[in-house]
């Protein structure tokens, strides 16, 4: 699968990253050989082979819905860029 | 003082030797002594050491104790800290201070731990060699010129350099072991799930696990037991009841089955590592073990299908950081998508965004089969590798790293980077605990042993490394130099 700069500049808006016109070549070169390390693991048939996806055979523990977290908000909105009346701030989205 | 083991310095607190503030007062004067060249930690907290000293001194005096109590401790910067600034090596966190304490955090200081300060970091626990940090690279002890390891590199070098008794780390790849290796200490990865990953900055949440860097087998096996056990505030925590980790440091390794991995003596093992790790395996068949070559035969896969989950993990992971709530925000953004995207690429370091884009792709539409879900079925092979190995061994030894510590801004190539974990990064896919034991000196640089065990068999682990360390000095040799205060 080629990694192109089209590939690059569609993932980037994809995880909301900007890639400059001067850093796009180096990042297309640097993930084009880490995907080559990663399509290694097309050398082995894994068709009859389960997928794991995590480490420990878990289910996952139940308890009573009851309140255990009390109202922080305004201690945790200290650490907002910026916050208004119990509000976070971003830019303007609708005209 | 300082350069002794946190078994050692207990004994020293309970018979009245020293006093806990005489011995933090001790570490911080060599903290701020050797810092400036070694760069291990990026925030002391004197005045909470301090206070804290005074508190463990007054228990004692109360004729309270326990082994951690009044012994001076670094967290690794991954730890939320309340109160004081936990940064995860990065700028998008260079501001942020935590509201609560991460689990980790609380039980050691409940141990009576006193805490020094918080360490240095490859950014969010992304690299090798302690070089993506956004506070500058750690100096390894043995040579300055050198890399510590990553990602818990200031963690390691503090314990290499005597600038604190014990210190946390956390390893999703290798980021424990590696740096113990290079540093010549103690690194022990527990099994997933053995310690709460609460309060712990998420990387990789199917692999991440935090655990001790120390100067022994011993000292480990004291952190591990404040460390370990169900917390229900992480639900993959795991259930399993904990042991006294120090219970079976003196059993025999008479009869142990030791499985040698023809895999990790292959070719890219440097000479003298080899030689090192052979010798010391050669004390365990003194000891009455008996070696048993073993295969590991999806070991090489390892790398490939870690570079596909621990992305595709972290690009998730770190969706949380978007210049809203908390962390790094742009100047001036001209609206929400400006903001989104400048505050992401001001705020993370190259190599997070580039395992951010590898990760993103991945798990973009279409590539699902081929890359996510074909990595987690080589994760099935490399767990099946171990449950066979484990049929016919109690433990699993080779090599930590396939060298010894390389210069500083030697390695550009990320792909280079990424094979250094080579002996290492199974063991997490396959959730289980691992340790690295200094074994030998090359060329005046540390060569780590790396030990693994089955599921939850912490105590087997340290029990086999504690022996070692009865029997050979290798953890009692310091750098030279960093000599003020010893």
């Amino acid at each position: 699968m080629a990694f192109d700069k089209t590939e690059v500049e569609k993932v980037a808006q994809l995880a909301r990253l900007h890639v400059s016109d001067s850093e796009v070549e180096e990042v297309t070169v640097r993930i084009t050989d880490i995907l080559a390390l990663i399509d290694q693991m097309q050398s082995v048939n894994t068709d009859a082979v389960l997928p794991l996806a995590h480490p420990l055979d878990l289910t996952q523990r139940l308890r009573e819905d009851d309140v255990t977290e009390t109202n922080r908000r305004d201690e945790l909105q200290l650490l907002a860029p910026e916050v208004e009346g119990g509000l976070y701030l971003v830019p303007k989205v609708i005209e | 003082m300082i350069e002794k083991t946190v078994a050692q310095l207990s004994g020293s607190l309970n018979r009245g030797d020293i006093s806990s503030v005489e011995l933090t007062q001790a570490y911080l004067d060599r903290i701020n002594r050797y810092n400036s060249t070694l760069n291990a930690f990026v925030t002391v907290c004197e005045e909470t050491a301090l206070t804290q000293a005074a508190q463990a001194d007054a228990a004692r005096a109360d004729g309270r104790t326990s082994p951690l109590l009044g012994i001076p401790l670094a967290h690794k910067d991954i730890f939320c800290t309340s109160g004081i600034k936990t940064s995860c090596g990065s700028k998008m966190l260079h501001n942020f201070i935590a509201p609560y304490d991460a689990t980790v955090v609380s039980r050691l200081s409940d141990a009576g731990a006193v805490m020094l300060g918080k360490t240095n970091m490859d950014e969010f626990a992304m690299g090798s060699s302690n070089e993506t940090s956004y506070f500058g690279p750690v100096k390894n002890p043995w040579d300055t010129d050198r890399v510590p390891g990553g990602s818990s590199g200031g963690s390691a070098a503090a314990i290499a350099a005597d600038l604190c008794a014990m210190a946390t780390g956390t390893d999703t790849g290798g980021s424990i072991r590696q740096p113990a290796a290079f540093c010549g200490i103690t690194g022990l990865k527990p099994s997933y799930g053995r310690i709460s990953r609460w309060g712990m900055i998420a990387f990789a949440s199917s692999l991440d696990q935090a655990g001790p860097i120390c100067k022994s087998a011993e000292d480990a096996a004291l952190m591990l037991n404040a460390m370990a056990g169900l917390d229900t505030k992480d639900s993959t925590c795991a259930d399993v009841s904990v042991e006294d980790y120090t219970a079976n440091l003196t059993n025999s390794v008479q009869g142990l089955r030791i499985g040698i991995p023809r895999q990790h003596f292959a070719e890219g093992l440097s000479p003298e590592v080899e030689q090192a790790v052979r010798e010391a395996l050669g004390v365990y068949e003194k000891l009455g073990a008996q070696l048993i070559d073993i295969d590991l035969p999806n070991n090489h896969l390892s790398v490939s299908a870690y570079y596909v989950v621990a992305p595709a993990e972290a690009s998730a992971n770190l969706s949380r950081f978007d210049g809203v709530r908390y962390g790094y925000r742009c100047d001036n953004p001209v609206d929400l998508e400006d903001m989104y995207k400048r505050s992401r690429s001001e705020g993370f370091g190259d190599e997070v965004k580039r395992r951010i884009m590898v990760g993103t792709y991945a798990l973009s539409a279409g590539f699902y089969d081929a890359y996510y879900r074909k990595a987690q079925k080589i994760r099935r092979l490399i767990k099946q590798d171990f449950n066979a190995a484990f049929q016919q061994v109690d433990i699993i030894i080779g090599p930590t790293s396939p060298h010894t510590a390389f210069n500083l801004g030697a390695k550009t190539d990320p792909v280079a980077m990424y094979l250094e974990d080579i002996y290492t990064i199974a063991v997490n896919l396959a959730g289980l605990p691992g340790m690295s034991v200094p074994v030998g000196l090359a060329n005046g640089l540390p060569i780590g042993m790396h030990l693994v065990a089955s599921d939850f068999a912490e105590s087997r682990l340290l029990n086999v490394a504690h022996q070692f360390q009865l029997n050979t000095d290798w953890h009692r040799l310091r750098a030279t130099g960093f000599t003020e205060g010893r």
